[in-house]
């Protein structure tokens, strides 16, 4: 009798002291998920800084200032532009022969 | 070893005491007991709802979860709005203990007069006043840095808009309280805004959350939003309506562009206009939306739906010969005239020509009725289902209460008034084979399916008489672009003041390109030029050309005419007013 009371005792001391253990790790782990999400936030919020100023440098207006004035281009002219059309029939041939 | 005195031999225990005692005590020690149980019943049985809720209010909090507001792109994925966290600075003015220093530093980083700051400070019976909203994050941890005791801080949003002035009246701006005012942050409040949550957390005694216990909300995040424009189309629509403003010394202006297959805008550009980014005076001139919520008398713009509707009856054919001599028209007791005598014209000469007799002519030998069926099928007189605040209708009085003279004006653009989208929309009636297509400033993507107006042979033949009027022997020559078939008409009115017409103008163009298979309409509008030159193909076609050219190159439209040099007569044929 006094055996088996001994050994339920060291098993209740056990789980007393696996539930404060599992407890802790809970809330540690709690911590860390709160400091990921925390940090996923920030990183969103820099994310849309980032975009943000990357569409405030490349502004077409910007572009278009600092091309004309800056680097002294000229707008392209439709008499100076190639336009190459794809000539999807013989491209098909191509490959075809190709393989 | 002795094995020490044997319990028996405690001498105590042969003092005789009496019975009673034991019992007593063991009675005592079991009634505190039992009060003890009874306590604890009771707390746990009778009180256990309010001490639960003492204890949540020491360690329970209950967080709020903002939802950030929706973003709105162009159809390429630019940013037009976006929100950035930013902290609203606030003070307890009882609270508040500061050195001097303090005061000052905290004026400088909120960029405040420290006059003013005192007088906010000043405040009797307020426990709450606003030093300054909108604080940009890093200034916001300055001033936290600063340690003022009753200085404190509350988390809002800010939007920027990277575009500016360029796209002010399309994106509009939000208030403070991060709600649309204007444009698309206005008209798509309810998708755009976000709907904040909160969470019922415990806190340890660092306030650092250690337990949820149960979301009570979650945030509802603002969609994003897609728009239909384009902003490298938008930025050339811009810029080359501000030249044309400064040229011209022009009031205001405007221009539009639509996507002839969609039906979406690619650009609607405003002047004068302002930055939505810095809104400390505002006047309603900046404010206006010129494309969309004003209407104006649309002059010879007019014209090529009055030819559509004589094409479409099957009575005159593009030969069909008017004559237009002497070059004025008396009905009733009223005349209208050309702004020169060109004798006999056929049909396709009259719009080219840009003759007012003529078309006058053509419009009288048909009822009002016809007439007014045409101009409200192609979307006059009722407001553009847009998504936009503010969309208004214009102006085409009923036809039973025409006079003949009204519907000779009429037939050429005055009489009734119209919005620059209403035009813009109307020609993609020409442009496409005779069907109109609803507009949409969110991106699509998709082809629009349009109502069918007119029949493709009238479209095809009122395309090619714009295609005359946007060359040398017209009134547009200058809206020809290098490498591209431009189609498209003029107008010019005068004003209105007063109910009486003044010497100030409106000079516009309608038209589209490649006129072979037309990829875009653009419609552009400059509102009192006075530099000198105010007929529409001097002031508004260039702009049109010059819009035409960048968006089509933009849009990688393949030419479809030769890269020959333009010939641009010295004189342009004057338009008829």
């Amino acid at each position: 009798m006094t055996r088996v009371n001994l050994l339920l005792g060291a098993l209740l001391i056990l789980c007393a002291l696996g539930l404060v253990t599992s407890q802790q790790r809970a809330r540690r782990l709690f911590v860390d998920l709160e400091r990921a999400q925390a940090k996923a936030q920030q990183l969103e919020v820099q994310w849309d800084q980032l975009q943000l100023d990357q569409t405030g440098l490349a502004k077409a207006s910007l572009i278009d200032s600092r091309a004309r004035k800056g680097l002294a281009m000229q707008p392209l002219s439709a008499d100076k532009t190639l336009h190459l059309t794809i000539d999807t029939a013989a491209l098909a041939r191509a490959q075809e022969a190709a393989r | 070893m002795s094995r020490g005195v044997p319990y028996s031999a405690n001498p105590l225990l042969r003092i005789k005491l009496p019975a009673y005692r034991s019992r007593l005590l063991l009675l005592l020690m079991a009634f505190a007991f039992l009060a003890l149980i009874g306590r604890a019943a009771y707390l746990q049985l009778f009180t256990h709802g309010f001490l639960q809720k003492q204890g949540e209010s020491r360690y329970g909090r209950t967080i709020e979860l903002p939802a950030s507001r929706g973003k709105v792109f162009d159809r390429n994925g630019v940013v037009l709005a976006s929100s950035l966290p930013a902290r609203a600075v606030w003070v307890s003015p009882d609270e508040v203990k500061a050195t001097p220093e303090q005061l000052a530093s905290l004026a400088r980083l909120l960029e405040m007069p420290p006059a003013e700051l005192a007088r906010r400070l000043d405040v009797k019976g307020k426990t709450f006043v606003y030093l300054k909203r909108q604080v940009e994050a890093e200034v916001a941890e300055r001033v936290h840095a600063l340690a003022i005791p009753g200085v404190h801080q509350r988390k809002e949003y800010k939007r920027f808009y990277p575009e500016g002035e360029a796209l002010a009246h399309v994106v509009g701006f939000t208030n403070v309280e991060d709600i649309g005012q204007e444009g698309i942050e206005l008209a798509q409040e309810r998708q755009l805004a976000g709907k904040p949550g909160s969470r019922r957390v415990l806190q340890d005694n660092f306030n650092r959350v250690i337990e949820d216990v149960g979301t009570l909300r979650e945030p509802l995040e603002g969609h994003d939003l897609q728009l239909s424009i384009d902003s490298k189309i938008q930025f050339h629509a811009f810029s080359a309506l501000r030249e044309a403003l400064r040229e011209h010394r022009a009031k205001a202006g405007a221009a539009v562009v639509l996507d002839v297959q969609t039906g979406e805008v690619l650009a609607l550009a405003n002047l004068p206009t302002y930055n939505p980014n810095q809104r400390g005076q505002l006047s309603g001139a900046q404010l206006r939306n010129r494309v969309i919520t004003d209407t104006f008398e649309p002059g010879s713009t007019m014209k090529p739906f009055t030819s559509a509707m004589a094409l479409e009856s099957g009575r005159f054919t593009p030969q069909t010969v008017i004559q237009t001599a002497p070059g004025r028209l008396t009905i009733g007791s009223a005349t209208i005239g050309d702004a020169h005598t060109y004798g006999a014209l056929t049909v396709e000469q009259v719009l080219q020509k840009s003759s007012n007799v003529g078309t006058a002519k053509i419009a009288l030998t048909f009822p009002p009725e016809k007439m007014w069926n045409m101009f409200t099928a192609v979307g006059f007189g009722q407001a553009p289902d847009l998504g936009f605040p503010g969309a208004v209708a214009g102006r085409v009085r009923p036809h039973k209460s025409w006079r003949p003279i009204e519907q000779a004006t009429m037939s050429y653009g005055h009489g009734v008034s119209v919005s620059l989208i209403q035009m813009a929309r109307a020609y993609t009636v020409f442009a496409r084979d005779g069907d109109l297509v609803p507009l949409s400033m969110v991106r699509t993507g998709v082809p629009a399916v349009g109502v069918k107006v007119i029949e493709p042979r009238t479209a095809q033949a009122v395309r090619r008489m714009l295609e005359l009027a946007a060359g040398p022997g017209g009134t547009a020559p200058k809206a020809q672009i290098v490498g591209y078939r431009v189609a498209g008409k003029t107008g010019t009115a005068h004003k209105q003041e007063g109910g009486r017409y003044i010497n100030k103008y409106i000079a516009s163009f309608v038209g589209f390109a490649p006129a072979s298979n037309p990829r875009i309409v653009i419609a552009v509008m400059i509102d009192e030029p006075s530099a000198g030159r105010h007929y529409g193909g001097d002031v508004a076609a260039p702009v049109f050309a010059q819009i035409a050219g960048d968006s089509l190159r933009a849009l990688r439209v393949a030419p479809d005419a030769p890269l020959a040099n333009l010939v641009i007569p010295a004189e342009p044929v004057k338009e008829s007013m």
